[in-house]
């Protein structure tokens, strides 16, 4: 039963890494920039949506203004840290990224205090039960089906629409799509404004499931996130599902069966490395 | 005057600390966003030598030797992996060391160590031999630079490829350059250690690491010393900050992004610019 339950956790806990990476995937694939301002996005989105939710009263508009503000924020991020260091190799604008995620933390424990704060009432904190015995809440089961929906859909309109191939050949060869007609810029655009909003969306889903929401809650998911798109292939949406929900189980047993060794956050990256040792290109990417 | 004398110690340690990423980084063009773990290493090798009765200077080489072995085998991966995947890889050092630290009570676990005995060199004999030490790798690094090992290392670093046409086993050089590096980060570390007299878990993590890449970075990547100077200036900033306490991070944040965003070649391309725009001046009037 142990067994069962801890895979469950790790499934609710990798489709929210699954959700924060995916922004992260675009844009690495994009502008091969590790872009760690991304958490600041996400803990961005997370305020948004508490305070929103506190003031309205509702859930829906807490979550459609997370996404709204974190997507634009993206863009804005993109216009103004990355767009002028792209000709330039890639560690400067990681330290740009740096910066601006080292600010963004400062900046939200300054305006908003460093104890963080809660939802007023909670939302779908109903415990539900599945599978004859194993205890959900409604938040944690929604989150699951939720996200693999979208990365669903995503991974649909990236192989089947004309702006999905569009993105697809830009990440390819960024030179070769231009001479096809692609405006790489409107490319560009569109994947900041959709990974971010995701990444808005996820920090709600976690100030849901904990009902808390602080400053430094962006840090740990974001380095994470970026050892799930390696994993699951740079750029690839599919990959990065499978890797995100992979690692999270990995994670619900290791803490059980490795915590005498490692922390948490190590087993993720002690994956990562055994993984890369075998396969250099990531778990699923085809090249 | 104790203050000063500490804050001149922080700035030697910064400035070995700086200098030995700049030689994986800088010199050989080896990203690495872990190297927070080698400092770690010699921090705790050395601290916990001196618990067992060897004196400060004893423990040096032993603090060098273990984070060279560490600095070798994550220097393995490099062999395996490239740019961007290595970033991410080395990154992973750097969660692996803490995380392992962590869980290890021997180690202090979470509380992390601090009743190691003194160096007993007394604070201002530790300054000038924290000094003396950094002078030494100065020197160091200035001659691998100009030496032929710098200028494989330099040519690793534009084009590997190139360079194995050329014949040059780039893998043996890739190694050599971590094996210095981190064991150079080691010594650094034990001073770190004795100087702070506490070492934890999360004096090594990854923000440690991404801010001695910063140094590297603004100082001007490979140029010593441009990353001489900005070790000195970056480590010295927060104190120099006090006064606006709790913006600290903020500014530093801020003024690390506003430096590499409008400089992106740091401040010896700064500087470089600045004295070309002089003479050029002088030339035309």
């Amino acid at each position: 039963m142990l067994f069962v339950e801890l895979a469950a956790q790790g499934l609710v806990q990798g489709s929210i890494y699954a959700l924060i990476a995916l922004g992260l995937t675009l844009v690495y694939g994009l502008l091969r920039i590790v872009h760690v301002a991304h958490a600041a996005l996400f803990t961005l989105g997370a305020y948004i949506g508490v305070l929103v939710c506190n003031f309205t009263g509702s859930l829906t508009l807490g979550f459609f203004a997370a996404s709204v503000v974190a997507g634009s924020a993206g863009i804005v991020m993109y216009h103004l840290a990355y767009k002028p260091l792209l000709k330039q190799p890639p560690f400067v604008a990681l330290i740009a990224s740096i910066g601006v995620f080292i600010a963004a933390e400062e900046g939200f424990r300054i305006l908003f205090g460093a104890q963080g704060f809660s939802f007023t009432e909670p939302f779908l904190q109903t415990p539900i039960e599945l599978f004859g015995g194993l205890r959900f809440k409604l938040a944690e089961v929604l989150v699951i089906l939720l996200s693999t929906m979208i990365i669903g859909i995503l991974a649909g309109l990236q192989a089947y629409t004309r702006i999905g191939v569009a993105c697809r050949a830009t990440v390819s060869d960024p030179q070769m799509a231009s001479s096809f007609g692609i405006s790489i810029e409107l490319v560009r655009n569109i994947n900041f404004l959709v990974g971010s909003a995701l990444a808005g969306f996820a920090g709600v889903w976690v100030a849901l499931l904990n009902n808390l929401v602080e400053p430094t809650m962006g840090s740990v998911p974001s380095y994470k996130a970026l050892a799930i798109i390696v994993l699951g292939g740079l750029g690839s949406v599919p990959g990065t599902l499978v890797a995100a929900l992979t690692l999270g189980v990995v994670e619900a047993f290791g803490t059980i069966y490795l915590s005498s060794l490692l922390d948490r956050n190590a087993i993720a990256f002690a994956f990562l490395i055994a993984v890369l040792m075998f396969r250099p290109q990531g778990l699923f990417s085809r090249t | 005057m104790n203050y000063e004398i500490s804050i001149v110690t922080t700035m030697a340690i910064s400035v070995m600390f700086a200098l030995s990423l700049n030689l994986i980084t800088g010199f050989c063009g080896q990203i690495s966003l872990g190297h927070a773990a080698f400092l770690g290493v010699g921090a705790y090798t050395s601290a916990l030598l001196s618990g067992a009765g060897f004196s400060f200077l004893v423990t040096l080489p032993f603090a060098m030797l273990s984070a060279a072995t560490l600095g070798v085998i994550v220097g393995f991966t490099s062999l395996r992996v490239r740019e961007d995947f290595l970033a991410i890889t080395t990154m992973g050092v750097g969660f692996l060391f803490v995380g392992v630290i962590r869980q290890q009570d021997i180690l202090g676990g979470e509380l992390g160590l601090s009743s190691f005995p003194d160096h007993g060199f007394g604070n201002l004999g530790f300054m000038i031999l924290a000094l003396m030490c950094s002078s030494l790798m100065v020197i160091l690094c200035l001659y691998i630079k100009h030496s032929w090992m710098g200028r494989v290392f330099q040519g690793i670093a534009e084009d590997e490829d190139t360079m194995r046409v050329l014949g040059i086993d780039a893998a043996r050089y890739k190694l050599v350059a971590f094996a210095l590096g981190t064991a150079l980060a080691g010594l650094a570390g034990s001073f770190y250690a004795h100087h702070l007299r506490f070492i934890g878990p999360d004096s090594f993590g990854f923000v440690e690491s991404v801010t001695v890449l910063s140094m590297v970075v603004f100082g001007g990547i490979g140029s010593v010393p441009g990353v001489i100077f900005s070790a000195a200036i970056l480590s010295a900033l927060p104190a120099w900050f006090q006064f606006i306490g709790d913006y600290k991070l903020l500014v530093y944040g801020g003024l690390l992004f506003v430096m590499i965003r409008f400089f992106p070649g740091g401040m010896a391309s700064l500087v470089s610019q600045l004295y070309a725009y002089i003479t050029k001046r002088r030339r035309d009037t």
